[in-house]
């Protein structure tokens, strides 16, 4: 159990504001507001703990800041072992035990699906960080959940507007085979062959998630003679088919376009076996010099010691969206706070962003840019950053997808 | 033609890979008959502690060479020190008990690597020659896997000239046929079985090490790999090293050619050649019928005594009154208990009295979640035919699956039931237009009258104490003494003719339904089903459980169902080193209550009784 505890430091801040300002004073003995967060702590540590850093850091600054509606924020951390069923389990102590206002995080897909149906039965508030399921906002889309990250659907049309000014018309893909890999394939050639009704895909390969067979596959995409790769691989699996990729040559001359493959956390391990010029999502941590940015980098190196990862950033704007939805709610009652969070804009280390109330999905982004090699590490270059807004369907699109609407 | 000739080299090393860390599995198990669920994380082991050593140590051919020998010497230490600290203290307990024991050090070590070596995959950074590639045709081919392709034969034939030319290898070879007669002969065994597993855990790390300029070390391959190299090891006959390389190159052929034609199959493709090498072969291609491991008829289960009795029903009572001193939270994790102990008593009911035990019992379970959850949504059908279809659809697949089962025995029956259940969790997880995927299937709620904690403890309550009493009333049938009689000695049960076969299947037909229940419970208390609920993970929950209980006894399952997921629940909520405590605690479990915490009230209770 990680149980945030207010620091010695802030605690001794909030007394001194609170002899300054007696009503402040008033509002800071009011009892905490509390978030009860699940994530998949021990089976995707590599996801996070950079997360746990990020919200940590958030809560100290949202904390030093006064808190929400003056209250302080507290947040209650569980492990759901990466599992759907503990998820469940473990919301129900929050809620029962812990009496939470908040639910919020979840990494897997299904962790996140889970704790939204759950939510909906409880009429409990559920901010999902991470989950990148379609399903989440659309087709299982329910009043009480929110969504941070942008989608599978999100990624994959930030990924085809790039791809659409690619010469190639032969393509190929590679996916983990399950629903995750699938809907990524499905999104992407159905978005770029609307654009470019002049390509085809001719083979697919979906070897099994942790099981990639990486120099067969590799064999296999080379044999169908493609112009352009569609990577969505990640994790162990990617490392593995971009060393054979590397060593039977199967990215010269051919473009590859990667899904996720931006983010430090799949690219720093490829280190200097990066292939250039590899079209990506992700988050160029060391190059993105916005003034947001730089205060969160500068603010995360000082307290973990470690330069910040994908996960860092949704754990930050995870905790600041959750505050931002409760100041625009005026209290912590479920149904003002359904309605508090459709639209509450709030800050995050990528630019302002906000909760749309059409499907509950925010409107943060992510950076589009190419791989490249720096000291035989991969870095992104080129990059540039994608609302989360300009690759969402129209409305009259996004309510046919979302048919329980709310 | 060269693209044919780079698949057969590339299917080549998957199969050198496999045999690699499939033959220091095999070889452990030919001779101490351990069922060593930690090859996995020695292979891990060997990746990390190879990784360590490679990036310290000059990146040429010679420094990978000395790097490699250092990991199998490292990891041969490892192995001895866990046989002569873990394993040497549980050999004479029933066979399948060490499976626990090495389970427990499985959660271990994934803790441990992650503390020393970080969350982060490590990657070893490949020098030139390292990256080279070998020209066949106009083909490219990974001049390292060539040295993987090379290695394949050479291990082998190293191995076969130690277990055919020297002495050791001649006492190993008769250990593996006959261990009795080997002690007997006065060879010191633990030596030999200290020797053997340093020998099976070096081999694990050079698999490990050897990966490493393929892929990475990371914190998953431990599960990834056993599984694998169990497949490989079941599918060439357990203990049999040519075997064991028939089988890679079989598994490895097959997954690098199955690409080009069935890519989305790969998964299941692997479980399904092992579920029909062993309908037509019970014993592996080259395996042979395996001894009985000894450790004695286990005892009867005899109707309880009347303080067991006066004990469960104050039990039942302080249960069926629950819901008026527990919250609502308290009642949800009693009602997952009380579906635990189904599971629990179910698998109990094939392994202990049936003498079958399985690796793949979630199958059932999730099957029966699947059943209700198509009902639910499909025929919108109310939840008590939902929860009837549960057991139903679990039982007919049991009884179609189960008649190829009973042909077998011991591990490989084991093996053929975690085929099946991994044939059935590939399907869950990739077939998404069916199932989902992993993304499961939402909003299976219960009825209104049970909807609520309460109402749905009491159904869970009446169902799991109806099933559990129902399979304990069915062993004092003449069917279960028959089905006991069928466990001990086959033959003599054929003689006095009992339909051995067709008692056996009725009972893991049995046990099937009744996990199917638990698992349709299961799918109205969560209100969702996922393919984790088939996950091999879920299987290995149930044998925990009923292995941690005591397979002797009737009560077993049900203490053990309480303490592994009170154990489980508290801990999971309790620290992040959960796996690392609840490892600890499973192994300390296993050194104190050899045969189970119900056996060790047993056993407490029969010696304060007077005589």
């Amino acid at each position: 159990m990680t149980q945030i505890k207010l620091s010695r430091r802030a605690l001794l801040a909030g007394t001194t504001a609170a002899l300054a300002a007696p009503t402040l004073a008033r509002a800071l003995d009011a009892k905490p507001i509390r978030i009860g967060e699940i994530n998949s702590y021990s089976a995707v540590p590599a996801f996070t703990l950079p997360y746990r850093n990020g919200w940590q850091l958030a809560l100290t600054h949202i904390n030093d800041a006064g808190g929400v509606l003056g209250r302080k924020l507290e947040v209650i951390s569980r492990d759901d072992a990466g599992k759907p069923q503990d998820a469940v389990r473990l919301a129900g102590e929050l809620i029962e035990n812990e009496k939470v206002d908040v639910l919020a995080g979840g990494f897997l897909s299904n962790v996140g699906l889970a704790l939204s149906d759950f939510s909906a039965r409880k009429q409990v508030i559920y901010i999902a960080g991470e989950p990148l399921t379609d399903a989440l906002v659309w087709e299982k889309g329910q009043p009480f959940c929110f969504r941070l990250r942008p989608s599978t659907y999100m990624q994959a049309a930030m990924l085809v507007a790039e791809a659409a000014k690619l010469p190639a018309r032969r393509w190929v893909s590679v996916a983990p085979n399950y629903e995750y890999g699938q809907s990524a394939v499905k999104w992407f050639s159905e978005l770029l062959k609307a654009r470019r009704p002049d390509i085809e895909f001719v083979t697919a390969q979906w070897p099994a998630l942790g099981h990639i067979d990486a120099g067969a596959v590799a064999e296999a995409l080379a044999a169908a003679k493609p112009e352009a790769i569609y990577n969505v691989t990640f994790g162990p699996d990617l490392t593995n088919f971009v060393r054979q990729g590397n060593t039977r040559g199967l990215f010269e001359g051919r473009a590859v376009v990667s899904l996720l493959t931006g983010e430090p956390e799949y690219l720093d391990p490829l280190g200097a076996e990066t292939p250039p010029g590899w079209i990506v999502t992700g988050y160029p941590w060391a190059s993105l010099d916005t003034p947001a940015h730089k205060a969160f980098r500068e603010a995360y190196q000082s307290q973990f010691h470690d330069y910040p990862r994908m996960g860092s950033v949704v754990g930050y704007a995870l905790i600041h969206a959750i505050a931002a939805g409760i100041t625009r709610a005026g209290g912590t009652e479920a149904a003002a706070m359904a309605r508090g969070f459709a639209g509450a804009q709030f800050e995050t280390p990528f630019g302002a962003a906000q909760f749309r109330a059409i499907d509950h999905q925010s409107t943060l982004g992510t950076f589009v840019g190419r791989t490249a090699l720096k000291d035989d590490k991969g870095v992104m270059v080129d990059w540039h950053y994608v609302d989360g807004a300009a690759v969402l369907p129209d409305d009259a699109t996004v309510k046919k997808l979302r048919p329980n609407a709310g | 033609m060269d693209a044919l000739a780079v698949s057969l080299l590339t299917g080549l090393a998957d199969a050198a890979s496999l045999f690699l860390v499939a033959s220091g599995l095999t070889v452990i198990f030919g001779v101490t008959r351990v069922v060593n669920f930690a090859h996995g994380s020695l292979y891990l082991l060997g990746a990390y502690i190879g990784w360590s050593l490679l990036t310290r140590l000059p990146h040429s051919p010679l420094g990978f060479l000395l790097g490699a020998l250092a990991t199998i010497i490292a990891l041969a230490v490892i192995g001895m020190a866990l046989e002569m600290a873990l394993l040497r203290r549980v050999y004479r307990v029933p066979e399948l008990f060490q499976l626990l024991a090495t389970f427990g050090v499985v959660l271990m070590v994934q803790d441990i690597a992650q503390y020393f070596w970080g969350a982060e995959d490590l990657t070893l950074p490949r020098p030139p020659w390292l990256r080279a590639f070998v020209l066949i045709g106009n083909q490219r081919f990974p001049r390292f896997d060539l040295v993987i392709i090379i290695l394949f034969p050479l291990v082998f034939g190293v191995l076969w000239l130690l277990f055919r030319r020297t002495r050791w290898g001649r006492l190993v070879r008769a250990a593996t046929e006959d261990r009795e007669m080997v002690a007997a002969l006065g060879v010191d065994q633990r030596r030999l079985f200290t020797s053997v597993f340093a020998l099976g855990a070096g081999l694990a790390g050079l698999g490990g090490v050897l990966a490493l300029p393929d892929a990475s070390a990371n914190l998953q391959m431990d599960l990834s790999s056993v599984t694998d190299a169990f497949v490989v090891v079941v599918v060439g006959g357990l203990g049999s090293l040519p075997g064991a390389a028939l089988a890679s190159l079989l598994i490895g052929l097959l997954q690098s050619f199955g690409i080009m034609l069935i890519p989305r199959a790969t998964l299941a493709l692997v479980f399904v050649v092992m579920a029909v090498v062993l309908i037509l072969r019970p014993n592996g291609l080259l395996g042979r019928p395996i001894s009985g491991s000894g450790g004695g008829t286990p005892a009867l289960v005899r109707p309880a005594p009347m303080a067991l009795r006066a004990a469960g029903g104050a039990a039942l009572c302080a249960a069926l009154l629950a819901p008026f001193y527990l919250g609502d939270y308290a009642l949800a994790i009693a009602t997952e208990m009380l579906i635990a102990m189904l599971f629990a008593a179910s698998l109990h009911f094939m392994m202990g009295p049936g003498g079958m035990a399985s690796f793949g019992h979630a199958a059932w379970f999730g099957i029966g979640a699947y059943a209700s959850a198509f009902a639910a949504h499909l025929l919108a059908a109310p939840m008590p035919l939902g929860l009837a279809l549960a057991p139903l659809a679990a039982g007919v697949l049991a009884v179609a699956f189960g008649a190829f089962v009973v042909r077998l025995s011991g591990v490989y029956l084991a093996m053929l039931t975690l085929a099946f259940a991994e044939i059935a969790w590939a399907i869950a997880f990739q077939w998404v237009d069916l199932t989902g995927g992993d993304n499961g299937i939402l909003g299976v709620w219960p009825a209104p009258w049970a909807a609520g904690p309460r109402g749905f403890y009491w159904l869970a309550l009446g169902v799991t104490v109806g099933g559990t009493l129902a399979l304990r009333h069915l062993l004092a049938t003449p069917f279960g003494y028959s089905l006991r009689g069928a466990r001990d000695s086959r033959l003599r049960a054929e003689a006095i003719g009992i339909p051995a076969a067709r008692i056996q299947l009725a009972a893991f037909t049995l046990a099937g339904a009744a996990a199917g229940l638990a698992g349709g419970l299961y799918a109205y208390a969560k209100g969702s089903v996922f393919p984790t609920y088939i996950s091999l993970g879920h299987s290995v929950d149930a044998l925990l459980m009923v292995l941690l209980g005591g397979v002797a006894t009737m009560s077993g399952p049900i203490l053990g169902a309480l303490a592994y997921t009170g154990l489980y629940d508290l801990l999971l909520a309790a620290t992040s080193l959960w796996r690392l405590v609840l490892g600890a605690a499973i192994i300390v479990l296993v050194l104190a209550f050899p045969e189970g915490i119900a056996g060790a009230i047993l056993r407490l209770w029969t010696r304060l009784r007077p005589a």
